[in-house]
């Protein structure tokens, strides 16, 4: 017990390759050993990010449970792991998300063990990332989470996998490209790659010309170089081509934690790095930045209402929920210092962590009745409602929690979000609201297209007859709108832990 | 008198060749086991030497000098530092798990095991010389094997032509550079009135710039053919082609870095100030190395083909790295080296079981092995990925600080060469995906049988290699530094 309270960070980050190796030995033809040794070791860091939570002192400035261990001293990197406020919301969120796939896969059949491995190596990846607190061993977790991904598309994806996980991959690789030079030129200059060290002293770095440049412009060119890896993560407008793709040919599971968490960490990047590392750029094309989101708002949500492919409906709605995390952080970065700024940025962290939990379940909803329809084509379904009543009372609900119905928590988060950016964009704020109004609109179009309307018989009996969600189903599904319900009704709890972080980010 | 433990190292290939090839030619198993016995005894010392050499010592250690003809200043000089230690550890590596992979060779294994061992104890001899005319020596040991592996065991469509033009590339590098230290020899003795090949010698010599700057480029040049280096880089991937599995690991594990480790101890040690000289024509070449060879990869069909031209982009960060001068370029080029080394041979050790079931490498008439070999298919894939210098495995603890010095010197370059990552990742995925995932044709079903235990064994330790130096690069990284910090020595400054 000592150790794990010692060690807890690296306790949560690695148990889930630890449960990943012993699964390695297990015989494959033990799927139920498989699946319950996947999903009772993912359920461990979640009780271990739990003590986490617990101990956390939300009026603490700066990074808890930090740990240090010497990892790479040739080029001055140190393993270097640590919380605040924003990790540690987006660390419950990874170890909340990742048992409920787990227990959503128990339907997969094909080579179960590698697929449960591989979503256990995924954990560890995504987690990584948010517990990072050097720059290398950031970039370590944010590429090596690609991995797993690749092949949950590749190998258990549906019939135009091969084009969309390389089409995944190389995205965020090249996207990753000017990250990685970014990072090399920032160690090059600074002999470390500490985050603490290095927001100092890249932000008191003022040499005249730096590389034969001003250093403004070094400054500026770096600044898009992160902006434009985070941005394919998270995807903003027009970066986000990639994701229906993804998204569409991923098994449901891997689409939950692809929204859920991967595109969390894009917006991540962007509050954990670019805001405190270019403040002074931020602000200075934060009305770029906000166009960007802007757009993504409204085009992801026209998009969104231009499919009549269910999954890929969901898909756009990620790039429509995610443009009101980086409006967020746009605003904040206008007006950086101010209690618009941390407003702003309290709405963003908490519209990462509802966009999680909401589309983490719109797309295992989609999953549910995908497995027993085997289509998604909106057209062909319909009038479902009397036949899968539960399956229809809960689709309703979490459609009401992405739309941001009051009451829920979208809605807390994006009034955030807009509160915060309304005094210093207003045309981008109002815009903004504009995009809300289209979201309701596509969400309404899914419902009905599903639910209501004329029965389409041939889903109503013989060998189609579609059967209701199960227990199982319900499990993975009851925390989430557990969650969404009590989040929207009190958020002060979750805000608190946030609101610190968010003040002292710049 | 210490345990002369490279001597052993050195030797224990040799004599274990002479002593196979006396016994009787059918008795396939005993040299076979004999060959393992022999290759684990080595590998077993040359673990024991990265293990026990002294970090906090540094400089060249388990020294051994003794004179062999003293008249011409020649001696018997062997030691290792920071910088050869791990590519001797490679070498063991590579000899072991080739010995494994070779097992089911039946065409003459004594013969073929003898040659092997012969070039295995000329690529020790290379790594761990201190004396000009021994590495000489030892370097024609290690290349004129080659010869005849590949004409006799490889590829029967282009093993003719391919060890011909291996042979006569890495003999005209190699005539370049002993007139270059020939050079140095007389230049050394007319200054000092001294007759020595010793390296420590040379190393002091003071060689004028003038005489530095003219001899340089043939040294370094000369070399570095063996390490595949733009435009020289043609004999390579035909050589790995035409060779059988287990010379293909040893001709890109460890044999080019031979080239690049004997470039950068002759050519860039001895050599300093031509060094800085011509840095900057090095760099250009190596930069073409890097990016041009990962495009030439991405087209190739044949599987070994996409290997050798990966290895060429490969080996060109490995010259890229020295060309910076700088001690993170030169970390990364010694850990890439090892790196690298272990990648490849777990490539061509995968390929060869597929070519040996399937009897095709074109990467179209493939597919779906992963049900048939999934060992195979794992091994693979994790060496696709340190290939594409994913974090987390040992290609990136490499290529990282090879960038960073990059960045040092021309930081325009760092933003060309990382155009190769997308394209080494491009290419891997494919070759990855179409040779081992996706439908498997007809005419295979039922045919691909298990790969034996041994080969098992073998990749399963190249693996855990790379995973472990990526996991934790202190593992050899401060090591690499030390021998580093001696080649900055020499550079003058830093």
């Amino acid at each position: 017990m000592d150790f794990i309270s010692t060690h807890l960070l690296t306790s949560i980050l690695f148990f889930p390759v630890l449960a990943a190796l012993a699964i390695l030995f297990f015989p494959k033809e033990q799927l139920r050993l498989i699946r319950w040794t996947a999903l009772i070791a993912s359920l461990v860091p979640f009780v271990l990010s739990l003590m986490l939570w617990g101990r956390f002192d939300a009026s603490a400035a700066g990074f808890q449970s930090v740990e240090q261990y010497p990892w790479y001293d040739a080029i001055h990197s140190s393993f270097h792991v640590g919380v605040d406020g924003l990790s540690l919301t987006m660390v419950m969120l990874t170890t909340l998300l990742t048992p409920l796939a787990i227990l959503a896969s128990f339907g997969v059949t094909d080579r179960v063990k590698a697929y449960m491995i591989l979503f256990l190596l995924l954990e560890t990846g995504m987690l990584g990332v948010f517990m990072a607190v050097d720059l290398l061993i950031f970039f370590v977790f944010w590429e090596v989470g690609l991995v797993p991904m690749y092949f949950l598309i590749n190998q258990w994806g549906s019939a135009n996998r091969n084009y969309a996980s390389l089409k995944f991959m190389i995205y965020t690789m090249g996207g990753s490209l000017g990250l990685l030079l970014a990072i090399q030129m920032l160690g090059v200059t600074f002999q470390t790659y500490d985050l603490v060290a290095l927001y100092e002293r890249w932000n008191a770095f003022n040499p005249a010309t730096f590389l034969g440049m001003p250093i403004e412009t070094v400054k500026t060119i770096a600044f898009w170089a992160f902006v434009i890896a985070f941005a394919i993560k998270v995807p903003v407008w027009p970066f986000h081509t990639w994701l229906p793709d993804a998204h569409t040919e991923a098994p449901t599971a891997g689409s939950m934690l692809l929204a859920g968490v991967l595109l969390k960490l894009g917006a991540y990047g962007f509050l954990r790095l670019v805001l405190p590392l270019y403040p002074a750029q931020a602000a200075q094309y934060a009305g770029w930045l906000a166009f960007l989101a802007v757009m993504a708002i409204i085009f992801g949500a026209l998009g969104a209402y231009g499919q009549n492919d269910f999954k890929r409906l969901v898909a756009y709605s990620s790039v429509n929920h995610m443009g009101f995390v980086l409006l967020g952080v746009a605003a904040a970065a206008k007006v950086a210092g101010t209690a618009d700024a941390t407003i702003a940025l309290n709405g963003a962290v908490f519209q990462m962590f509802n966009h999680g939990l909401s589309a983490a379940g719109m797309f295992f909803l989609v999953g549910v009745i995908y497995e027993r329809a085997h289509t998604r084509d909106l057209d062909k379904l319909g009038g479902l409602f009397p036949i899968v009543p539960v399956y229809g009372g809960i689709l309703l609900f979490t459609s009401m929690a992405s739309l941001g119905l009051p009451g829920m928590s979208g809605f807390v988060s994006e009034f955030l979000v807009v509160r915060g950016a309304w005094a210093s964009m207003p045309v981008f704020a109002a815009l903004a609201m504009l995009g809300l109004l289209m979201t309701g609109a596509y969400i309404l179009k899914a419902i009905k297209k599903v639910l209501h309307g004329p029965l389409n018989e041939h889903w109503a009996q013989g060998e189609h007859k579609l059967t209701d969600i199960s227990a199982r189903e319900v499990m993975v599904i009851a925390p989430l709108m557990a969650l969404t319900l009590i989040l929207g009704i009190w958020p002060a709890w979750l805000l608190d832990v946030v609101n610190k972080a968010m003040s002292m980010l710049f | 008198m210490q345990f002369p433990i490279l001597s052993v190292i050195v030797f224990t290939p040799l004599v274990t060749a002479l002593l196979i090839l006396l016994m009787k030619p059918e008795r396939k198993t005993e040299v076979r086991v004999a060959a393992l016995a022999a290759a684990s005894f080595a590998l077993l010392l040359s673990i024991w030497v990265f293990i026990s050499y002294d970090k906090t010592a540094a400089g060249y250690q388990f020294l051994e000098q003794y004179s062999w003809l003293p008249a011409l200043g020649i001696s018997y000089h062997v030691g290792v530092d920071g910088m050869s230690a791990p590519l001797v550890l490679l070498t063991g590596i590579v000899m072991f798990t080739g010995v494994l992979i070779s097992w089911g060779i039946d065409d003459r294994p004594r013969e073929f095991f003898a040659f092997l061992f012969l070039l295995a104890g000329g690529v020790f001899g290379v790594f761990v010389s201190l004396d000009l005319f021994m590495l000489f020596f030892f370097y024609e040991i290690a290349v004129f094997p080659m010869y005849l592996l590949i004409v006799i065991w490889g590829w029967v469509k282009t093993r003719e032509y391919a060890a011909m033009k291996l042979t006569i590339y890495l003999f005209l590098g190699s005539v370049m550079a002993l007139v270059g230290a020939l050079a140095m020899y007389w230049i050394n003795y007319q200054n000092t009135g001294v007759l020595t090949f010793d390296m420590l010698q040379l190393e002091k010599a003071g060689f004028s710039s003038q005489f530095q700057a003219i001899w340089f480029m043939p040294v370094f040049m000369g070399f570095a053919i063996l390490g595949g280096i733009f435009p020289f880089h043609n004999w390579s991937p035909d050589g790995h082609v035409a060779a059988p599995t287990a010379v293909s690991m040893f001709h890109a594990g460890v044999l080019m870095k031979l080239g690049a480790f004997a470039a950068l101890r002759v050519g860039v040690m001895l050599l300093p100030e031509g060094a800085k000289q011509w840095a900057w024509l090095i760099f250009i070449l190596a930069m073409i190395n890097v990016v041009y060879g990962a495009f030439i990869a991405m087209i190739q069909t044949d599987l070994k083909y996409v290997i050798g031209f990966s290895s060429v982009s490969h080996m060109g960060l490995v010259m890229l790295g020295i060309a910076t001068l700088t001690p993170e370029g030169l970390t990364g080029a010694g850990l890439q080296m090892f790196s690298h080394g272990i990648m490849t041979a777990l490539f061509f050790a995968s390929v060869g079981m597929i070519y040996d079931r399937a009897h095709t490498r074109m990467i179209p008439e493939l597919g779906g092995m992963v049900k048939a070999l999934p060992f195979v298919a794992i091994a693979f894939t994790i060496g696709g990925l340190v290939g594409m210098g994913m974090p987390g495995f040992s290609g990136f603890v490499a290529e990282f600080p090879i960038f960073m010095g990059v960045w040092k010197t021309q930081w325009l370059a760092a933003v060309i060469a990382s155009i190769s990552i997308i394209v080494t990742a491009a290419y891997i995925l494919i070759a990855v995906r179409k040779v081992f995932f996706g439908e498997m044709p007809e005419k295979f079903e039922g045919h691909i049988t298990p790969i034996t235990a041994l080969d098992k064994v073998a990749l399963f330790t190249l693996v855990l290699l790379m995973t472990g130096l990526g996991a934790f690069p202190n593992l050899m990284a401060p090591m690499i530094s030390l021998g580093v910090q001696n080649v900055l020595r020499l550079l003058g400054g830093a």
